[in-house]
């Protein structure tokens, strides 16, 4: 068997597969945070609830509807997308005037509200989510035994990374998107309702973390608390990339997530507390974050 | 303290000639609640009580004095929880030494998260808290000393000062609320101090406070570390209390319960946070027997509070017009 640092390769090159899938799930979730936060300027707490909400809508489609996994793919994230937006306009809008503080607070409430209606109608815990018959199965690398399922959320999650990047980088709509986030005064002056953009922003933002949810369902168990437990760590990695770019973003999560593969096959310990630490030491040597505009 | 206030409205209220004395009554009164308290209630339930009281008067220090929004303060409330209960239990020292040790952690755990954290502002400073919160919940169920999932559990409560027996609950009650007085009486002198005023400059405006001289990032540090070590005060009676130590006390839901106090009873008030815990421990203990499960109402109760009255219910009260016929001050 070869082995690289006295650790098998199938384990390492394992461990970073692992790695890999995690970090499209930061990615994906940092990306949200990070376009909601750029307009909005609120920190969605809320994120890891509506990334839990794709997968229990996802779940629930299953049962009540028969509506299977490519079906829920694009319909999960509307539904959370369109609950995202009614919060935004019915409540989270009062609150821009105020300390950024507020919509954080908000947020929060408005997780422990949704995650704790989920536990109560289906309990703590998790629940599994079959993975669509396309995708089963797995091919042999030579090196490494590949599920395809996991192959196609790396792959599926570069290409929303790259599709967001795309839209609110090249687009006409992004460029609005971009201007209201420099002065929201005088992007309105031109005639752009901006109200609307915000409250579209927001729902993209939630539809993006539902999707993800629909994503994880089959890898992950679908569980009321799947959300906070994911939450935390993408604020660190938001800490670290800095929210200033979207690329930034981006490549933060997919960096972070392998460095939390690699340290589970070399200190398992640790596996769990790698991104807190790195989040600590980049605030030490560079307060702004690696990709941060601003402190 | 006896100014009259021209708040929103033009119309200036004037204080009551009579406001000192009934504001010294107020005060008397709610003292000698306290001394009966334990003879009418159930005495484990109003020392929570008075522990959740401190711990969140000692985190409006750091939000309703010096605007700093910490998401991590379970880290101090759990941690003194643990490093009291251990030095307690296994080390086999007095109540008055194992609580000191839980501050002192306290305080050093709030040094070294409180020199990272106040590297960025604002939101940045909530989630940072918050990260470095959860690495310290993820310590605790690895490290050996705090059992993990179990705990510390049974730690015996000693004898104060080696005289009196803590295991009677009414030594214990006057003892946490002496504690308790002695914690309140320390905010109120630091709040008033010059060191207090400074951080309500940073509050208000930062780069001002900078373009004055002060060293912003010490201060901030400062109030930090005294909130910490607050915390840590709070959190080592309640080890002794409730006789267990476990993870519950450093997760970040624990964190969130005393930001939701702190935000009813009404930030930057003195006594705001000891209501807001008050209402949060009373419906918590009285939702334990109900099926309504106490997640979805802290969430609700939280949205409402920051939609519809930000002051909190104290502030509210300060706001009002018999507020301020008293003579309160609504600062925010």
């Amino acid at each position: 068997m070869t082995m690289i640092f006295g650790i098998p390769l199938q384990a390492l090159l394992g461990q970073l597969l692992v790695g890999l899938i995690n970090g499209s799930f930061y990615a994906m979730l940092s990306l949200g945070l990070a376009v909601i936060f750029g307009l909005l300027r609120v920190i969605n707490f809320a994120h890891g609830a509506q990334y839990m909400l794709g997968a229990f809508v996802a779940l629930l489609m299953l049962k009540f509807a028969g509506i299977g996994y490519w079906g829920a793919l694009v319909l999960a994230p509307l539904v959370v997308g369109a609950m995202g937006a009614f919060v935004e306009r019915t409540m989270l809008s009062r609150l821009y005037k105020l300390d950024h503080l507020y919509g954080l607070l908000f947020t929060f409430g408005l997780a422990l509200t949704i995650e704790g209606t989920f536990r109560y109608f289906f309990g703590a815990s998790g629940q599994p989510y079959s993975t669509p018959a396309a995708l089963s199965g797995g091919v042999n690398l030579g090196f490494m035994f590949l599920p395809i399922y996991r192959g196609w959320v790396v792959v599926a999650s570069m290409v929303i990374c790259l599709g967001v990047w795309f839209l609110i980088e090249k687009t006409k709509l992004g460029a609005y998107l971009r201007a209201a986030t420099e002065n929201p005064v005088l992007v309105q002056s031109f005639g752009i309702n901006v109200p609307l953009l915000l409250t579209l922003t927001y729902g993209l933002g939630a539809g993006l973390a539902g999707l993800a949810g629909v994503l994880a369902a089959p890898i992950y168990q679908v569980s009321p608390l799947m959300g906070s437990n994911i939450i935390i760590i993408v604020f660190a990695v938001v800490v670290v990339g800095g929210m200033g770019s979207i690329l930034g973003a981006i490549i933060t999560g997919y960096m972070l997530g392998i460095a939390e593969g690699l340290t589970k096959v070399f200190y398992p310990e640790a596996s769990n507390i790698v991104i807190f630490v790195i989040m600590a030491i980049v605030l030490i040597l560079r307060p702004a974050g690696l990709f941060g505009k601003d402190a | 303290m006896s100014h009259s206030t021209h708040t929103q409205a033009d119309v200036p209220t004037r204080t009551l000639a009579l406001a000192g004395p009934i504001k010294a009554a107020i005060l008397i009164g709610a003292l000698a609640f306290l001394l009966v308290a334990p003879f009418l209630l159930y005495p484990i339930f109003l020392m929570k009580l008075l522990c959740f009281a401190l711990f969140a008067a000692a985190f409006n220090l750091l939000l309703g004095y010096t605007g700093l929004l910490s998401f991590g303060h379970a880290t101090f409330f759990g941690g003194a929880a643990y490093f009291t209960a251990h030095a307690v239990k296994v080390w086999g020292w007095p109540p008055e030494f194992g609580i000191l040790l839980g501050v002192a952690g306290a305080a050093g755990l709030g040094l070294i998260m409180g020199a990272i954290a106040i590297r960025r502002q604002g939101i940045y400073f909530a989630m940072i808290t918050l990260a470095l919160s959860q690495m310290f919940f993820f310590f605790c169920l690895q490290a050996g000393f705090t059992h993990g999932e179990d705990g510390i559990q049974s730690v015996p409560r000693g004898h104060l000062l080696g005289v009196i027996d803590l295991s009677n609950s009414t030594n214990l009650y006057f003892t946490v609320l002496g504690v308790f007085l002695i914690g309140m009486a320390l905010i109120w002198r630091f709040v008033n101090s010059p060191f207090g005023m400074i951080l309500k400059s940073i509050r208000e405006n930062e780069a001002r406070a900078i373009s004055l001289g002060y060293s912003v990032a010490r201060y901030k540090l400062g109030a930090f570390v005294m909130s910490a070590a607050l915390t840590g005060l709070a959190g080592g009676m309640k080890a002794l209390v409730f006789q267990f130590a476990t993870l519950t006390d450093v997760g970040w839901q624990m964190s969130g319960e005393v930001i939701l106090m702190t935000l009813l009873g009404g930030i930057g008030t003195l006594i705001g946070p000891v209501f807001g815990a008050g209402l949060v421990v009373s419906l918590q203990n009285y939702l334990a027997t109900s099926n309504v499960p106490v997640t979805i109402i802290t969430g609700v109760v939280f949205m409402t509070c920051v939609l519809l009255f930000r002051r909190g219910l104290v502030g509210e009260f300060y706001a009002s017009r018999l507020g301020r016929m008293l003579g309160f001050n609504p600062e925010r």
